[in-house]
C-alpha cells in the first residue's frame, strides 16, 4: 500500500513544511505519492515530483480548489483514499481544516500533528501544549495524519524524478467561498524554515521597537516572531505568533527578547537547538529553557548584539 | 437563528499538568477543571450574537461525565440559554463527539454552530471540522471575524500567512481562534440565575449513537528535558558564545 501526502502550497511554491511531511511518510512505508490540489499549479507539481524519495504527483488543477477551500478538497481526497494505507498533511492552516473532514467522511479517527513515527500504525504526538507526549495507535484501515513539520527532517528537494499525473474530475460542493486574503509581504525566511528565529514578546513595548530585531534579523538573515502578549497588544499580526496556538518553529538558533516565557510560547519553541534569552526579568521562565540567557536591559542590549554581528 | 455551542470540561488552562506515575495518562486527581478557554470565546460569541438580536437561542452542549454539567452551568452563568448534557462515562475522542453533536444539532436545528478551534487537553482541533464533514455544511475555522449577511456568513480566519476572509452558506460551523472575542466574566446575579436555567440529560444510545474508540493511547510520558543553559554576563560574552561554543552564529 502507498502513503498519499497532500501538498501544502501558494500555486507557485511547494511549502518546505511537505518535505518533512514525505520523511514521515516514508518511515510509515510504501510508495509516497503527493497530491497537489490548487489551480494554475503545475510549477508545484514540477517541485513536488523533484523530491528524493516520491514515487508519484497527482495533480487536480482546477478552480474549485484554488485557495484550497476545506469542503472540496476534502471530497477529492475522499475519492482518492481507497488506494492508500495512510494520508498526510502537514499540520499548517489548511490541512488542519481539511484533513478531519476526510477522516470524519471516511468514518475514521484522525491522529493531529505527530513528532514521530514509531510504526505503521502507532504515532508519537504532543498533548497539554507539549507538557506530555502520547504514543497513540490507529486501529483504522486508513490512517489520517497531520504531521508537525519540526518532528522531521527535510528529504533533499533534488533528485526525485516522479511521474506527474493530472486528476480531471473536479467537485465544487459551492457552499464555501473565498473572498480575499491579507498576506502578510516580507522578503524575509518562513517562520516556520528559517534557520534562526528572532521573536519579541510584550518587553518590546509597541510595534515601531520591532524594528530593532529587524535590524538582527537582516543580519543574520532571520525570521521575526513574537509572543501572544506581544500579537494581542496589537504590536504585531498575528501570522507573527509562535506558540501553542501559532507557529511551532524548531531553528538551529531561537533569540527571546522581552519575552517572559508562558507555557504556551514555550510549547512553539522549546525544540529549537540552540536558545537564547534577553530579558530584564532574571526570574522570567524564559531562562530555564535557554541555553544563553542575557539579563540585560533589551533596549541596550539588543542594538550592542547587533553591532558585533 | 438558533446557536448550538459545544462546550468541553478540560484541565483548567492555569494548572501545569504532570504525567501519572504509571505513565497512563496525566494526573487528574484534584486538578481544578474549566471551560475550555476556546470554547468560552465561542460561547461569548453567541452570546454577542443574541444581544445584537442576531441570534435568538444560544443551546451549550457537552458530552462526558455527569460533572460537564458544571461547565454547562458556566456557560449558561455567561448567558447561554439553555443547556444539553450527553452523558456517558465511556472514552470520547473527536469522531465520537463530533457523531454524538450532529444527533443533537438534527434535533435542534441550529443555523449556526461555534466551535472552539481546539481542545487545550488533547490539542487534537479536530471535532468542528468533522461536525461540519458530517452534517455536509460549509466550515470557518479558525476564526477571528463573524459576520451574518443575509442567508451568508461571512468570517475572517486566522492563517499562516496572515488573514483570509471567506463567505460560507449557512447553516455554517465556526471553529472560534484566540482573538475572535475577550469572553466576559459571570456576574454574581447570573451565576444564581443559571441553576434555574433548563439542562437536558441524554444518552448516547437515546440520540441512536455507537461510540467507538478508534485511537489507543499506549503511553503518555513527559517531554525531553532540556540540559540547564548559562547566564552570559555581557553582549560580548553571548556573542561569542554563539560563534564558538554553540557555533550557530
Amino acid at each position: 500500500m502507498s502513503v498519499l501526502v497532500l501538498a501544502e502550497h501558494d500555486n507557485n511554491e511547494l511549502k518546505s513544511a511537505t518535505l518533512n511531511t514525505v520523511t514521515a511518510a516514508t518511515e510509515i512505508g510504501g510508495d509516497v505519492t503527493i497530491l497537489v490540489a490548487g489551480s494554475g499549479c503545475g510549477a508545484v507539481a514540477e517541485q513536488a515530483a523533484k523530491i528524493a524519495g516520491v514515487a508519484k504527483v497527482l495533480v487536480a488543477d482546477n478552480a474549485a480548489y484554488t485557495n484550497m477551500l476545506a469542503e472540496n478538497t476534502a471530497a477529492l481526497i475522499v475519492e482518492l483514499a481507497g488506494d492508500y494505507s495512510a494520508i498526510l498533511a502537514p499540520a499548517m492552516t489548511n490541512a488542519k481544516g481539511i484533513l478531519p473532514r476526510v477522516a470524519a467522511l471516511l468514518d475514521v479517527g484522525q491522529i493531529s500533528e505527530i513528532t514521530a513515527v514509531v510504526s505503521a500504525d502507532t504515532f508519537v504526538r504532543p498533548i497539554y501544549a507539549g507538557n506530555a507526549m502520547a504514543t497513540v495507535q490507529s486501529s483504522d484501515s486508513i490512517k489520517v495524519i497531520t504531521v508537525r513539520g519540526t518532528g522531521f527532517d527535510a528529504p533533499s528537494a533534488e533528485g526525485g524524478s516522479a511521474t506527474v499525473e493530472a486528476i480531471s474530475n473536479a467537485t465544487d460542493a459551492g457552499v464555501s467561498e473565498f473572498v480575499s486574503e491579507e498576506v502578510a509581504a516580507s522578503d524575509r525566511p518562513d517562520l516556520t524554515a528559517a534557520r534562526v528565529v528572532i521573536s519579541g514578546g510584550r518587553g518590546m513595548q509597541n510595534g515601531e521597537n520591532f524594528k530593532l530585531l529587524e535590524a538582527v534579523a537582516d543580519k543574520l538573515g532571520a525570521a521575526i516572531g513574537a509572543s501572544r502578549a506581544a500579537v494581542d497588544a496589537g504590536y504585531v499580526a498575528n501570522d507573527m505568533q509562535v506558540g501553542q496556538t501559532g507557529k511551532i518553529v524548531a531553528p538551529e538558533l531561537y533569540i527571546a527578547v522581552g519575552i517572559s516565557g508562558a507555557i504556551q510560547h514555550l510549547a512553539g519553541m522549546k525544540d529549537s537547538k540552540v536558545i537564547v534569552a534577553i530579558n530584564k526579568d532574571e526570574e522570567a521562565p524564559i531562562f530555564q529553557v535557554a541555553d544563553f540567557g542575557l539579563v540585560a536591559d533589551l533596549f541596550e542590549a539588543v542594538p550592542a548584539f547587533e553591532a558585533l554581528l | 437563528m438558533k446557536v448550538l455551542v459545544p462546550v468541553k470540561r478540560v484541565v483548567d488552562a492555569n494548572v501545569q499538568v504532570r504525567v501519572a506515575s504509571d505513565h497512563s495518562g496525566v494526573d487528574l486527581n484534584n486538578v481544578k477543571m474549566a471551560i475550555n478557554p476556546f470554547c468560552e470565546i465561542a460561547v461569548e460569541e453567541a452570546i454577542r450574537l443574541r444581544e445584537k438580536g442576531v441570534a435568538t437561542e444560544v443551546v451549550v452542549v457537552s458530552a462526558g461525565a455527569k460533572v460537564c454539567q458544571e461547565q454547562l452551568r458556566t456557560a449558561l452563568a455567561l448567558g447561554a440559554d439553555r443547556a444539553i448534557l450527553v452523558e456517558t462515562d465511556e472514552e470520547l475522542q473527536p469522531l465520537a463527539i463530533a457523531k454524538l453533536l450532529k444527533a443533537v444539532s438534527d434535533k435542534e436545528g441550529a443555523e449556526l454552530t461555534i466551535f472552539g478551534k481546539q481542545s487545550i487537553d488533547e490539542d487534537n482541533g479536530q471535532t468542528g471540522q468533522m461536525f461540519a464533514a458530517l452534517a455536509g455544511l460549509a466550515q470557518g475555522t479558525f476564526a477571528s471575524e463573524i459576520t451574518i449577511e443575509g442567508d451568508k456568513l461571512k468570517v475572517i480566519r486566522e492563517t499562516d500567512t496572515g488573514e483570509q476572509t471567506l463567505t460560507l452558506n449557512m447553516p455554517a460551523v465556526i471553529t472560534a481562534d484566540l482573538r475572535l472575542n475577550e469572553p466576559r466574566y459571570a456576574s454574581l446575579p447570573n451565576i444564581m440565575k443559571a441553576k434555574k436555567k433548563p439542562m437536558d440529560v441524554m444518552t448516547p444510545a437515546d440520540l441512536g449513537v455507537e461510540v467507538t474508540t478508534n485511537i489507543k493511547t499506549l503511553k503518555v510520558e513527559p517531554p525531553a528535558e532540556r540540559a540547564a543553559g548559562i547566564i552570559v554576563e555581557t553582549v560580548e560574552d553571548l556573542v561569542d558564545k554563539l560563534k564558538n561554543v554553540a557555533k550557530v552564529i
